[in-house]
């Protein structure tokens, strides 16, 4: 877990006791936790419902039951694939995909994702990857994704995968010379500038010290 | 030509349904001339087409009949069916109203003896019991219908099977000359009692209706339970005919829903609970009913009603609002899907025949009513704020079980009534 991060302190101390305050003062769409009315309808209407902790539905009901720590160390949120069909079936209109995103991201602000989930490794890889140069390496990334688990584990996966791997050579959607140097953007350093501004930007828009992001 | 009858002093009330009766009924026995226009063929609106009523389950012939009776014996009440208000002109006291008379194609000589309907083949969908079967277009809608007199349905005039119609008929009452007539007159004060509709069900795209014949509306299964509707009282599956003894009601279909209807609809609650106990009465021991819900609204003196379908060992409830459902292919068999809330547990219940409980809509949105009136956001009448005498009474302005109806129409014929005495007063 690494060092208790201040940011959480600092929320725990601020909010102690109404967690829905805090989801609504910081969390993208947060204000319209309250607006559930544990009908059900997003529960049974994700394709993911059996395979995740908590629905939407009960994520809803844990904030405003103030069960702080199990919502944001969920695994759930790291698990929407964005379908949208909750938001478009539920009966108060709630933005849900949208709160999913934002329990996820400041989850990850507060350091208390799941660290081991994959999709929250992924999201890291994947954000770290394309801001790096601007441009997304997928050979870089996917490889980093198969050989995460050691070494053996990455040749076997890449061994299994080996058709699709040629099939996107031979259609050039796959250049071996990536993994050397990789395309990138021409301005490079105007896009970190760029970032680091949109950080500032939402850093006070949150009012919140510095906004971090690990990995 | 029919004679003008109205005068200034006349009251006219819009919509013949038990709102309509009623607010007609209490201006004509305070002594005010009214007269009350329907649209459709008969008086009763939906009420009729009830099976029984909450809270004390009666057959709406008991409502209705006596109704009728003080309808019939009023000297103070025109009625005209088929008739539809086409413009309201005027202010409080002096209105200007036009009505578009459509022909019935039947006179006041028909005794209701039902030969044209023997001798015509041709058939339409029965709208007296929601299209679930067909009536062929020689028709009474239903047997408490008021006036008792035949229709020729529009589709087969012009044709032999209208001829074959007017040849059966004894009394001459057949005249297929009968022409689309206009009528103005005038009215003091305006009351508007045009009701409800069921929500289209086909919106609800997750819940299959249209697509999955083993859905139904709580209006058709009102239909099924009925000994006058298309089964004759027998609660059996659209698909094969098969008794559906394993029945699931899905409370809010189309209601509190920002995607549909944004009200709750009121009466769907106790509508569901009370035809949990039609499945009793039809299976006995072997019914089985279960109602899924967001929460009960049985309103205030209906929750001893609430409380005797829980009692029941035959009657489920299930925390949920069902996500979705999906047929079973081989035996039509709906299942439905959703989680339950208590507990947060996933199912897949399989069922008989699944009942949406449809929401209440407007039959005549506030906003379509041919003078300047105004809506809630559903569309419901709200009071006129520029002084008009156009008084809103009964499910146009709010979705409402019968008793509740009764009472805004009496509130609705008092209002009309004092405009009437003040108008009256004017003159002298
Ligand atoms: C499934 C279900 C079950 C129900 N069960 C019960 C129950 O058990 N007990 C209970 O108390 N309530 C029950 N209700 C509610 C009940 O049906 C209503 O309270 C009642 O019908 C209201 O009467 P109304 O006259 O206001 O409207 P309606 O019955 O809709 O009558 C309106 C009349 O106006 C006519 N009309 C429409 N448009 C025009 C126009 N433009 N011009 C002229 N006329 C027009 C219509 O043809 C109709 O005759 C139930 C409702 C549903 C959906
Ligand atoms: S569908 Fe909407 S109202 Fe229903 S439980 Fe989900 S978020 Fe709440
Ligand atoms: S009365 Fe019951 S079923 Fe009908 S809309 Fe209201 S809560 Fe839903």
């Amino acid at each position: 877990m690494g060092a208790p991060n201040e940011l959480n302190l600092a929320a725990l101390a601020k909010y102690s006791n109404d967690f829905l305050r805090e989801v609504e003062a910081n969390v993208e769409e947060g204000e319209w936790v309250k607006m559930c009315m544990q009908c059900g309808v997003c529960a049974g209407s994700c394709p993911f419902g059996p395979d995740w902790e908590h629905s939407p539905q009960k994520i809803f009901m844990m904030i405003r039951a103030g069960k702080r720590q199990e919502v944001l160390t969920s695994d759930s949120m790291w698990m929407c694939t964005s379908c949208y069909n909750c938001v478009v079936r539920c009966p108060r209109k709630l933005p849900i995909t949208q709160i999913m995103h934002g329990l996820a991201t400041y989850a990850h602000r507060l350091g208390l994702a799941p660290k081991m989930q994959p999709t929250y490794q992924w999201s890291l890889q994947f954000w770290d990857n394309c801001t790096r140069t601007g441009r997304v390496n997928e050979l870089k990334l996917t490889l980093g994704l198969y050989f995460k688990e050691g070494f053996v584990a990455g040749v076997k996966k890449a061994w299994a995968l080996r058709g699709i791997g040629f099939g996107l050579l031979r259609a050039k959607r796959l250049n071996p010379f990536e993994l050397i140097r990789g395309h990138e953007c021409k301005d490079k350093a105007g896009i970190h500038r760029m970032l680091k501004k949109a950080q500032e930007i939402e850093a006070r828009r949150l009012k919140i010290p510095q906004f971090k992001t690990e990995g | 030509m029919p004679e003008l009858v109205a005068t200034e002093q006349t009251i006219l009330v819009v919509g013949g349904g038990i709102s309509g009766m009623t607010a007609a009924l209490e201006a004509a026995e305070c002594g005010k001339q009214v007269i009350l226009v329907e649209s459709s063929a008969t008086l009763g609106g939906r009420t009729a087409l009830l099976y029984r009523y909450f809270p004390k389950l009666c057959h709406p012939t008991c409502g209705l009949e006596i109704n009728l009776r003080r309808i019939k014996a009023s000297r103070n009440i025109r009625v005209y069916t088929l008739a539809e208000v086409t413009r309201i002109d005027g202010r409080s006291g002096d209105y200007t109203v036009s009505l578009k008379l459509t022909p019935r194609y039947v006179n006041a000589s028909c005794t209701a003896c039902g030969d044209c309907a023997k001798a015509v083949a041709a058939t339409i969908p029965n709208p007296w019991n929601y299209g679930l079967d067909r009536i062929t277009a020689a028709y009474l809608p239903h047997a408490m219908a008021y006036p008792q007199r035949f229709v020729i349905d529009p589709s087969i005039i012009g044709t032999p099977e209208a001829d074959k119609a007017k040849a059966a008929c004894r009394y001459g009452a057949v005249d297929l000359e009968m022409k689309e007539e206009t009528l103005t007159l005038k009215a003091a004060a305006v009351i508007w009692a045009t009701g409800w509709k069921p929500y289209d069900a086909a919106k609800i795209q997750p819940y299959g209706y249209g697509r999955f014949k083993n859905v139904i509306t709580s209006v058709e299964f009102e239909r099924l339970a009925d000994p006058h509707g298309p089964t004759g009282g027998r609660i059996v599956r659209p698909s094969d005919g098969k008794e559906a003894k394993d029945v699931a009601f899905i409370q809010c279909a189309g209601s509190r829903d920002e995607n549909h209807l944004r009200h709750c609809s009121r009466i769907c609650c106790m509508a569901s609970l009370k035809q949990t106990r039609f499945m009793r009465e039809a299976f006995g021991e072997a019914a089985q009913s279960t109602i899924y819900y967001i929460d009960i609204r049985a309103i205030d003196r209906f929750e001893d009603f609430y409380k005797q379908v829980q009692a029941d060992p035959h009657v489920r409830f299930i925390k949920s609002k069902v996500a979705r459902i999906e047929e079973d292919r081989a035996s039509a068999d709906p299942v439905l899907h959703g989680v339950d809330t208590e507990g947060y547990l996933r199912y897949a219940n399989r069922h008989d025949l699944a009942v949406l409980a449809i929401g209440m809509e407007p039959s005549v949105r506030g906003s379509a009513i041919p003078a300047t009136l105004g809506e809630d956001s559903s569309g419901f009448l709200v009071p006129a704020l520029d002084g008009a005498a156009i008084f809103g009474a009964g499910c146009a302005t709010n979705a409402l079980d019968v008793n509740r109806a009764v009472q805004s129409s009496t509130a609705a014929a008092l209002r009309a009534i004092q405009v009437v005495n003040r108008s009256a007063r004017a003159e002298t």
